[in-house]
């Protein structure tokens, strides 16, 4: 007998259904994007929430993780407070503010003066509707199951366009922000074209209230064209009992400079996918990252870093300290295409445990099929440098002093490798404010 | 009396290593201690200093007449004693700057003193590097890393010069040091003679006797003193070696 067991749907996947079937006459967008998401429907219909059977969801097992599906969110009716608290962290920086709040974009709480020429906004589902150069949902990660999720139901966010040669005279930030008494869900996706010879800096953030366990799936599709230079910081504030999924997939042109860079510090379950494909050659990119957990976080940054075209480079460093219970997850695979030769790409990747009871799990992965590369990978985990301590405390720095300085030693290194001064700082500030809290 | 170690017995990992050491250290006394490999004379400077994974299983160790066994490094440290490592560790991320003042900072504040102002600090900082010849590009850097072996021992007597302790305790010092890096790091200790410090300084040989002349000297053998005299000892092991002690402590 041929018997094809198939599990059946938790009470947050079920959930999921009725509010697809509920929501599906209403959610915005024309008949192309009403077909992705049927599509995307079908999909998450036969496969679920991806669970640790699924490889690339193995430590972060969303099914066990996402008890419970919570409802659509809707539209706030006043300032979210979050706002305030994410643009005093970047206080230093003034970045021209794009709000997106409970997914959907909010031009009255962004930016007025968004009048830089070289730069066009537009509501998602307009952008969508008016790029014949640009399909919504075909770039890299989109057979991701979390993806998918966000397919189905993204609810808005915005079509941002750097123009041909332009440098926009401050860095963007679009901020994710949760506002409500009540957990809900938001499902904001947003596109960002940056156009040949174009430069950006790109923030984006996510917050929201502690102790309201709110859902939030984000996707962001970036497309940079030759000869472009982006800086994408990726910043994750969110609310104690939040627990969020963001993917970012990014496609780079020839000749680029293409940063990103990671930092989380919020949220209870937070997993940043980030699928980037070089496809045009003589590109550089930089793809770092900065976890910090403590009590029992679980904070998981996956990569799929492909490289498509010849001549590319490509490095990758993420630092996790993890205090607590908390469980730090990296998974990075690095793909390397036949006809991608001198691809030059390393990745590094280090967990500093400061307590027995956190967790961190390391998965670096190369695939390559070129036969003329420079690849590499390394993975380390491992607790303070007893010896380093003593030399501190020999000094006369106090135990916690000593800890602080090895850490924040630890992590700057990693968050050095932004280009922005102001965000530098801003960051490594927040890393100073988080290493204040430790008991 | 500045420091007094009595009848020290220290286990490192159940393996015995100090067997009964006593000694003394007057206010402003430069003590010189020799001894042969494994005679137990970086377990003392580090038991002095408060490393972990040394046990003492028996006798105290006092500083102004108080003990400091239950201290742990740091409050030590506040106290006035220094230990300028053998193997200084590198310390990467950490600019040497900062590390200075930190420590500084964090001494004079346990004392109940205020902290240095950034330019005291800096006038404080340029002038004694000056001496040591540590220039300004060295101290941007991270602790030690990609120093060499005599940029780290300078770094050791720049810290020392720095923190001004009431009690500096030198591990082998010499260690790796030709005979320039040698005499500069000699003469920036010397510079730090001062009827208020004591200094013990350990070493193997006695060339660095020669540059830093010790009020006395204490051979160690097996983990206790065996002999102590004035500065002539220190010729004596030099002409006869350590064998004669071989036996001694057994």
């Amino acid at each position: 007998m041929n018997a094809e067991v198939r599990a059946i749907k938790t009470s947050a996947e079920q959930r999921l259904v009725q509010s697809y079937a509920a929501a599906r006459g209403t959610l915005p967008g024309d008949g192309v994007v009403a077909a992705l998401r049927e599509d995307a429907f079908k999909r998450f219909d036969a496969g679920g929430l991806p669970h640790r059977r699924v490889e690339e969801w193995k430590y972060t097992d969303l099914r066990a993780l996402m008890r419970e599906a919570k409802p659509l969110a809707g539209p706030a009716d006043r300032r979210p407070e979050a706002i305030v608290d994410i643009t005093s962290v970047l206080s230093g920086v003034e970045p021209s503010l794009i709000a997106i709040v409970n997914g959907r974009y909010a031009p009255e709480w962004s930016d007025k003066n968004q009048s830089d020429p070289g730069v066009t906004v537009l509501e998602l589902f307009a952008f969508a509707g008016g790029s014949p150069d640009y399909r919504l949902g075909q770039g890299p990660g989109k057979d991701d199951a979390a993806f998918g999720l966000n397919t189905m139901f993204m609810t808005g966010g915005v079509g941002l366009r750097i123009k041909k040669n332009a440098t926009p005279a401050k860095p963007i930030h679009i901020a994710h922000v949760f506002s409500g008494k009540a957990a809900a869900a938001m499902y904001p996706r947003s596109v960002v074209v940056v156009e040949p010879g174009a430069h950006l800096t790109l923030i984006e953030s996510f917050s929201g209230p502690d102790g309201i366990d709110y859902q939030v799936n984000s996707a962001l599709e970036l497309v940079i064209g030759d000869n472009a230079q982006v800086d994408h910081i990726k910043i994750g504030y969110d609310g104690s009992a939040a627990l969020r999924v963001s993917t970012l997939g990014a496609t780079v042109g020839a000749k680029a400079a293409y940063r990103d860079f990671v930092f989380t510090s919020g949220g209870a379950v937070v997993r940043n996918q980030t699928f980037v494909r070089f496809a045009g050659e003589g590109t550089k990119g930089a793809i770092g990252g900065v976890s910090l957990l403590k009590n029992r976080q679980h904070i998981d940054n996956t990569l799929v870093i492909e490289h498509a075209a010849a001549n590319c480079e490509s490095r990758e460093q993420f630092k996790t300290v993890l205090d607590g219970q908390s469980r730090g997850v990296f998974q990075g695979k690095i793909v390397v295409e036949p006809h991608a030769q001198k691809t030059d790409a390393k990745m590094m990747t280090r967990a500093l445990l400061l307590s027995e009871d956190a967790e961190a799990d390391n998965k670096p992965e190369l695939e390559i099929f070129a036969d003329d590369v420079v690849c590499g990978h390394g993975a380390t985990a491992g607790a303070l440098d007893p010896g380093l301590k003593f030399y501190l405390m020999s000094r006369g720095i106090s135990e916690k002093e000593s800890e602080a300085l090895l850490i924040e030693a630890f992590i700057d290194e990693t968050i050095e490798q932004i280009a922005h001064e102001g965000i530098r700082d801003a960051l490594k500030f927040a890393a100073l404010k988080w290493l204040g809290t430790r008991g | 009396m500045l420091l007094e170690v009595k009848n020290l017995h220290v286990e490192v990992e159940d393996k015995k290593i100090l067997n009964g050491l006593t000694l003394s250290v007057e206010k402003g006394q430069v003590a010189a201690i020799m001894g042969p490999n494994g005679s137990g004379k970086s377990t003392l400077a580090y038991v002095l200093a408060g490393k972990d994974n040394y046990k003492v299983t028996e006798g105290d160790v006092l500083l102004d007449g108080k003990s400091i066994l239950a201290m742990a490094p740091d409050e030590r440290a506040a106290k006035g004693l220094f230990l300028a490592f053998q193997y200084p560790v590198e310390v990467p991320g950490v600019a040497t700057m900062t590390f200075l003042r930190t420590a500084l900072n964090a001494q004079r504040k346990t004392r109940g003193e205020a902290e240095l102002s950034t330019p005291e600090f800096m006038k404080l900082v340029r002038e004694t590097s000056k001496h040591l010849g540590i220039d300004q590009e060295m101290l941007r850097r991270a602790v030690n890393v990609g120093f060499s072996g005599g940029e780290k021992k300078r770094n050791e007597i720049l810290q020392m010069a720095i923190l001004q302790p009431r009690l500096a305790v030198l591990d082998e010092t010499d260690s790796g040091l030709d005979i320039d890096a040698l005499k500069i790091v000699a003469e920036g200790v010397n510079r730090l003679r001062s009827p208020k410090r004591s200094m013990i300084v350990i070493t193997h040989y006695q060339r660095l006797l020669n540059f830093i002349v010790p009020d006395v000297v204490h051979v160690l053998a097996k983990g206790r003193v065996v002999k102590s005299g004035g500065k002539e000892l220190a010729l004596e092991l030099e002409a006869k070696g350590y064998a004669q002690y071989a036996d001694e402590a057994a």
